[in-house]
């Protein structure tokens, strides 16, 4: 399942009603010539020399819609409000927490905005088929070649033809854990997932269960424990399975994927390890994934496998919580489990799928995918990017530091989030159902696994 | 032709003062029945059941960011903070949400006041027409509106988007049509935004079955005399409609402009869909479902925008509430 910024919240805008009335008073004025108040840009302005390759488009507008809210909205505009400077074009942001209903409404509709920022590429795939999206332009191809690990261009590409260029992207193989309690412990980060369960065990047998995990998300109920099972498959079977298994060429009910939901049982099923802070095993099922990391700064649990936007709901549990290697909260990557499998690394992220092919639009699908974009935006903070293009050094937080590094890492074993990628039915529906059986009612591996095929639609 | 003759004068007169002799009847009766102690100690805990979580938002409104999120609101009576920043951050905006409210407010109005003065308008002909002017069909066509109301407006939103946008069967769309009035046209619609225009009509189209009801049932029970009266004196169903029915039918008016008025201020889905979230044409409630922001429940901004939207709805009923309840009854009970 996929990013919770998807799914809170809800959306508005910035300053776009005075610029409208602005120019619509300018309209109603006598009937002469009133091409209203663009900027004139003049390219004599030194800090538009980056920006000249784009064009110029004065007087001109590009409407994005999003599913992405405040705050991280203002971070979004003040990174390109220097390109609207310099090439005249208004961009229109606008964000709903309701935008996966409203988008397919909205194409159809007719009424599609310039550009979404789609978080599935099952979704684009879906809107690739009923007709809208617009195939990238060139300049965006070339941008996509030149700084992304190539899965991510696969993932934007519907049947050979290159839709959506990547824009920000998360990293879900970490593990939680708290620096603090491990100095004092005396416990090491593990590097190997052998040295992850050692571990594991020692901290059973000091009292400290070990691991905590809540699956609860509303109606999304069940989206951790998918993330879970997806990091176990890409460990133990490597790209080419989970790339099958996602097209259901690999059952879930066949012998690799089980191996994924064995290992699963005795992890986080495991009454010796799980669930820390909260009580049986089954009350995975009903904790917030929101609430399941609260124990660690309490040392009542040891470890947490959550994605890297885990980051912003620290400061909820305690206000002033440092978020660092040597501070009360930090990461370690989650390890990999065979050595012919490098650096397996389940990702997720937006892509910027456009709508219509003006100019204007394709000139600012190009800047989106841009070196000089990613780095504006990282630099405002709490924001990862898979471009290449942007220094390490840029980020501001050491966890966005650290997701960056395997990110952009061109060895790595990168793959999106499955249950994204899967049908809607198996994806957002029946895989997070079954993961929620087999916590809540301790179901059977063989049970949930031939439950999922047999939601599978024909 | 003047309709002051005394004939007709006297019937109004008549006509006006008689249901409120019907009103004192049935009200005393109701009243005995109101007034045992067990009523009223009924009464009064619902009250303040219905109104204890209310109070809950209010005081949530008013604590400090920390603490609304923190600990529980009825944490107040042993630690009692109270601050009006989150009133201040609502209007003038601040980091962690969309600018101030004020521009949705005004939107709200922009949207409502025509989406409750439209609707209110045609259904009040249309009552009258169907009620007194007899013509064929008049039934049929009565109850083909009233079945209406049983279509749930959502089936309606995409072919409604698909008619403002693309247009039908290839005829020009709504936009297309508005657009091409010379100099306002691009003002009210402008090219590549959003326009109160399909708001106006679409809450116009999901509100005329009920407003036809409601009114054709409180027109249709107005005393026959009155209008033999008016027509013997040679007066025109316009001159009927205006100095008969509408001043005989303000309970009921009143009534579904409130009706009318409350729905849309407080609807959301219709404004997702056809105004959009942009500040050009968004209302408030789209506004508040954007407070919560990328990382969630920001409980404090969310309470506090709440009760200034929640202001205007509170003036409106408690300005025309005389009449609200005596129009419900007159439309329903009556007869």
């Amino acid at each position: 399942m996929s990013v919770p910024v998807r799914r809170r919240s809800a959306a508005i805008v910035g300053g776009v009603a005075a610029a409208l009335l602005l120019a619509a008073c300018g309209g109603s004025g006598s009937g002469d010539n009133t091409t209203s108040a663009a900027p004139s840009s003049t390219n004599t302005d030194p800090a538009c020399a980056d920006y000249a390759s784009y064009g110029s488009y004065p007087g001109t507008k590009v409407t994005i819609f999003t599913s992405i809210l405040p705050p991280e909205q203002q971070k979004f505009e003040s990174s390109w409000a220097q390109f609207e400077k310099c090439t005249g074009i208004d961009v229109v942001y606008e964000g709903s927490d309701q935008f996966e209903a409203q988008l397919p409404t909205r194409i159809q509709g007719g009424n599609a905005p310039d550009i979404a920022f789609i978080p599935q590429p099952g979704l684009l795939q879906k809107l690739v088929q009923q007709g809208g999206p617009k195939a990238a332009p060139q300049t965006v191809a070339a941008n996509v070649d030149q700084f992304w690990n190539p899965a991510w261009k696969a993932y934007g590409t519907v049947n050979d033809t290159f839709y959506a260029a990547p824009l920000g992207s998360n990293m879900k193989s970490f593990v939680w854990y708290s620096p603090k309690v491990f100095a004092e412990k005396g416990y090491e980060v593990p590097t190997t997932w052998d040295a992850m369960f050692q571990l594991s065990d020692k901290m059973a047998a000091d009292g400290i269960k070990p691991w905590c995990g809540g699956i609860e998300s509303g109606g999304a109920t069940g989206w951790p424990a998918t993330d879970w099972i997806e990091q176990l498959v890409l460990r133990q079977q490597g790209g080419d399975v989970y790339d099958q298994w996602i097209s259901h060429e690999v059952l879930f009910a066949s012998p690799q994927i089980q191996e994924a939901f064995t290992t699963l049982e005795g992890w986080m099923r495991n009454p010796k390890y799980a669930n820390a802070g909260f009580g049986d095993t089954k009350t995975i099922a009903t904790t917030a994934f929101q609430d399941a990391g609260k124990p660690i700064l309490s040392a009542k649990c040891g470890m947490l496998q959550q994605a890297s936007f885990y980051a912003a709901q620290w400061p909820s549990f305690k206000k002033d919580v440092t978020i660092a290697e040597d501070g009360d909260i930090f990461a370690f990557y989650l390890p990999q489990i065979k050595a012919d499998i490098p650096t397996p690394i389940v990702g997720g992220g937006e892509f910027v799928t456009a709508f219509a092919d003006r100019p204007e639009v394709q000139a600012f699908q190009a800047y989106l995918s841009s070196d000089t974009f990613a780095t504006l935006k990282v630099a405002a903070g709490g924001w990862v990017s898979a471009n290449s293009g942007v220094p390490l050094e840029t980020y501001t937080d050491p966890i966005s530091q650290l997701s960056a590094k395997y990110l952009t890492d061109a060895n790595a074993t990168f793959r999106f989030d499955a249950s994204d990628l899967m049908p809607a039915q198996v994806g957002a529906g029946s895989f997070w159902k079954e993961m929620t059986a087999f916590f809540a009612e301790n179901k059977s591996v063989q049970a949930t696994t031939e439950a999922i095929d047999a939601s599978w639609p024909s | 032709m003047s309709v002051e003759t005394p004939g007709v004068a006297a019937k109004l007169e008549e006509a006006m003062l008689a249901p409120e002799a019907d009103h004192s009847g049935m009200s005393s009766a109701l009243r005995r029945n109101l007034s045992s102690p067990w009523a009223t100690a009924f009464v009064i805990i619902l009250t303040i059941l219905w109104t204890i979580p209310t109070l809950g938002l209010l005081i949530t409104s008013l604590r400090p960011s920390e603490l609304a999120s923190d600990t529980g609101w009825w944490t107040v009576i042993t630690n009692p903070v109270f601050t009006l920043q989150n009133y201040s951050e609502v209007i003038s905006g601040g980091d962690t949400i969309p600018g101030g409210i004020a521009p949705y407010f005004i939107n709200s109005f922009v949207i409502s006041i025509p989406a409750a003065l439209i609707p209110l308008t045609l259904a009040l002909m249309a009552a009258y027409a169907l009620a007194w002017v007899p013509f064929k069909f008049s039934n049929a066509i009565f109850l083909g509106i009233f079945a209406l109301q049983v279509v749930p407006l959502q089936m309606a939103l995409l072919p409604l988007l698909q008619l403002y946008n693309l247009g039908w069967f290839g005829l020009p769309s709504l936009k297309e049509m508005v657009q091409a009035i010379p100099v306002l046209g691009t003002w009210v619609w402008p090219a590549g935004g959003t326009s109160f225009v399909p708001m106006w009509i679409s809450h116009t189209m999901f509100a005329l079955p009920l407003a036809i009801f409601l009114l054709h049932n409180f027109i249709s029970q107005l005393p026959r005399d009155l209008f033999e009266a008016a027509r013997v004196d040679g007066a025109s169903h316009f001159l009927i409609f205006r100095r008969i029915v509408l001043p005989l039918s303000v309970p009921a008016i009143a009534s579904f402009a409130i009706f009318q008025f409350l729905w849309v201020w407080n609807d959301l889905l219709v404004a997702l869909t056809f105004a959009g979230g942009t500040v050009a044409t968004a209302p408030v409630t789209v506004y508040l479902s954007a407070i919560k922001g990328t990382y969630g429940a920001q409980l404090h901004l969310i309470t506090a925008g709440a009760f200034i939207a929640i202001i205007i709805p509170l003036i409106v009923f408690f300005s025309l509430q005389r009449f609200f309840v005596r129009g419900l009854l007159a439309g329903s009970v009556k007869g």
